[in-house]
């Protein structure tokens, strides 16, 4: 299926955005005490937005159609950008959005349903794309036209083992895999080139024979090009340039918003930077 | 399989990991359909030649990175592969735990985790290539079937009952070439039930792996000394077999687990957890390695410090006959 890059379907998916933005505050809201992962989720909203809205293959009528797309965040903590996702593609009910925290709920605690487009239970991070790397194995064997997508987070490529899995899938060629990093420059402790540095996280990738893709993660149109562009014989990594937190400024770029308490005075201020579109 | 008394004895040349590898997967995976072998750059040693040429598209070398291979495997099963991975017992339970706990014991993904010369037989490779504490750690994991198996033959079994399974099972190989035959002919493997080899007497041996062998020996040097006891295999380490633990603590005085595996969270500790929940239950001695590594060299002279070999059991056993 090929990927429109248009103006109108970027805008399209930009809009799709914001109403996903405006989910993860309410999810954050009603997280109360617990606080959320909000920072996190606020980065990777577009690049959500852009597979669900375009990229990837699904149906939510046959959940466990085999050649479906497979999608795993390896940051599943990214649970306020995904859950908003699967509301919008119709997974699951808007209302049910809020219960992500319930006790006894479905979609409390990283839980992998398939039937509601939930296909991995992560949380531990560094592991999905070993995962993705066999499902692409075997998508390939069957001969069917699955794609494989796992959205990272760049503070888990410190993680020794996602390099042995990034190495295995350039070895054995899995052009269907595509990885997303969603370059967000902070982990729960700062600055990524601080904490642990990853740069120069490119020439990482080409390196071990990735086709890699640099954009900027907010712009849906700019990520809608980078997911058109597929390699033929060599799995792809999309580095998705982005900002921790986006959309709200007291939140943009502070480490500790990495999972926190929002209070009811700071949701309507983050609601109505995000109604008023005022992001840096 | 073709059971006949000279394939169990060419079976017991190729030890364990060759009869798994080298005899029981080429057969499983021509007969299965969705069987999958990957190792951690262990094919030459672990007798997969025969499978290779056989299958090349059922099998996977990930290198030398044990965690992606558990990842890969999981990625596999979840599209419905049978997949059997393999490597030493210390790499792949130890290096690989997080990857099992989450993707075996949590998600349940159909892989079977066949850890190779588990124990000391890599003696002189010394403590990094031992395996004493592989059963510990995934008995503790929810949902696993862990197994051990005695001689080449039992190994062969537990491949064929694992294919056939459709949840996560760790498979203990322990023991090089030349492994020491227990069963002579066929006969009755269930997983989760123990075999009782020989019963005699009111003291019990209740050994794993490479120890049955040698409970057994232990057993006819006693008989020699007038001393009768019985020998239990527990070739199932979880789920516990506990119907026949409750006979054996019925009918016997004393209690001797014996295993090539720390005496902390192996299958003695096994049997003291399920010994402890009951009333009037005979004394337990633990013969293993407590709770320490040893010098490294040949592989009885790693047993020796232990007291794992025939004559210490059955010196063992008397003096704590003595002591009772």
């Amino acid at each position: 299926m090929s990927i429109n890059t248009s103006n109108e379907n970027a805008e399209r998916l930009a809009l799709m955005s914001r109403r996903m933005r405006l989910d993860a505050l309410d999810m954050a809201l009603a997280s109360g005490n617990n606080g959320s992962h909000l920072g996190g989720s606020l980065s990777c909203i577009e690049i959500l937005a852009v597979l669900y809205g375009e990229v990837l293959n699904y149906s939510i009528d046959q959940p466990l159609d085999p050649q479906r797309d497979r999608f795993i965040p390896s940051k599943n903590h990214c649970v306020l950008a995904h859950i908003p996702a699967l509301a919008e593609a119709g997974f699951i009910t808007h209302d049910e959005v809020l219960e992500f925290q319930k006790d006894g709920g479905r979609l409390t605690g990283y839980p992998k349903r398939q039937e509601i487009g939930l296909e991995y239970s992560g949380g531990s991070l560094g592991m999905a794309v070993s995962v993705g790397v066999g499902l692409a194995l075997s998508a390939r064997e069957k001969e069917r036209r699955t794609k494989v997508y796992i959205l990272m987070g760049d503070g888990e490529l410190n993680e020794g083992s996602v390099w042995e899995a990034f190495m295995s899938a350039a070895h054995y060629k899995l052009s269907n895999l595509t990885v997303i990093i969603d370059r967000n420059h902070l982990s729960y402790d700062g600055n990524t080139e601080d904490v642990m540095g990853i740069d120069d996280l490119a020439g990482k990738m080409q390196s071990f024979n990735w086709h890699v893709v640099s954009c900027n993660g907010h712009s849906t149109q700019e990520l809608l090009i980078a997911f058109a562009d597929e390699p033929a014989d060599r799995p792809r990594v999309i580095i998705a340039d982005t900002v921790k937190g986006k959309g709200v400024s007291f939140i943009e770029n502070r480490p500790e918003w990495h999972h926190h308490r929002l209070s009811e005075k700071e949701y309507e201020l983050a609601k109505a930077e995000v109604l008023g579109g005022q992001t840096s | 399989m073709n059971i006949t008394s000279a394939n169990i004895r060419t079976w017991a040349r190729l030890g364990q990991r060759g009869a798994f590898f080298g005899i029981a997967m080429p057969e499983i995976a021509s007969e299965k359909n969705n069987v999958k072998l990957l190792t951690a750059d262990l094919a030459l040693l672990s007798g997969m030649d025969r499978f290779i040429k056989a299958h090349p598209e059922k099998f996977l070398n990930t290198g030398i990175a044990e965690q992606n291979m558990i990842g890969i495997a999981a990625g596999l099963a979840m599209d419905g592969d049978c997949v059997f991975a393999t490597t030493y017992a210390s790499f792949i339970a130890v290096r690989s735990l997080e990857h099992i706990r989450q993707h075996l014991s949590h998600l349940g993904c159909n892989v079977k985790i066949v850890g190779s010369a588990a124990g000391v037989v890599a003696a002189k490779s010394g403590v990094s290539h031992w395996a004493t504490e592989d059963m510990a750690f995934m008995r503790a994991l929810p949902n696993l079937t862990v197994l051990s198996a005695a001689d080449s033959f039992e190994a062969i079994k537990m491949a064929e009952y694992a294919a056939n399974t459709d949840t996560p099972v760790y498979i203990r190989l322990s023991g090089g070439l030349n492994c020491p035959v227990v069963y002579t002919e066929d006969y009755d493997f269930k997983a989760g039930r123990m075999v009782c080899l020989r019963k005699a007497g009111r003291t019990a041996i209740i050994a794993t792996g490479l120890m049955v062998a040698e409970s057994m020996k232990a057993a006819e040097l006693l008989a020699e000394k007038g001393v009768e006891c019985s020998v239990y295999n527990m070739h199932t380490i979880k789920p516990i077999d506990r119907s026949t633990l409750d006979d054996i603590f019925a009918e016997n005085d004393l209690i001797v687990t014996v295993e090539e595996h720390n005496t902390i969270g192996g299958m003695g500790s096994a049997v003291a957890e399920y010994k402890a929940t009951l009333a009037n239950t005979p004394r337990q001695v633990f013969i293993g390695f407590p709770d320490g590594f040893a010098e490294a060299g040949s592989q009885r002279y790693v047993w020796e410090q232990k007291g794992l070999t025939d004559t210490q059991i059955a010196d063992r056993i008397i003096n704590e006959l003595r002591h009772s």
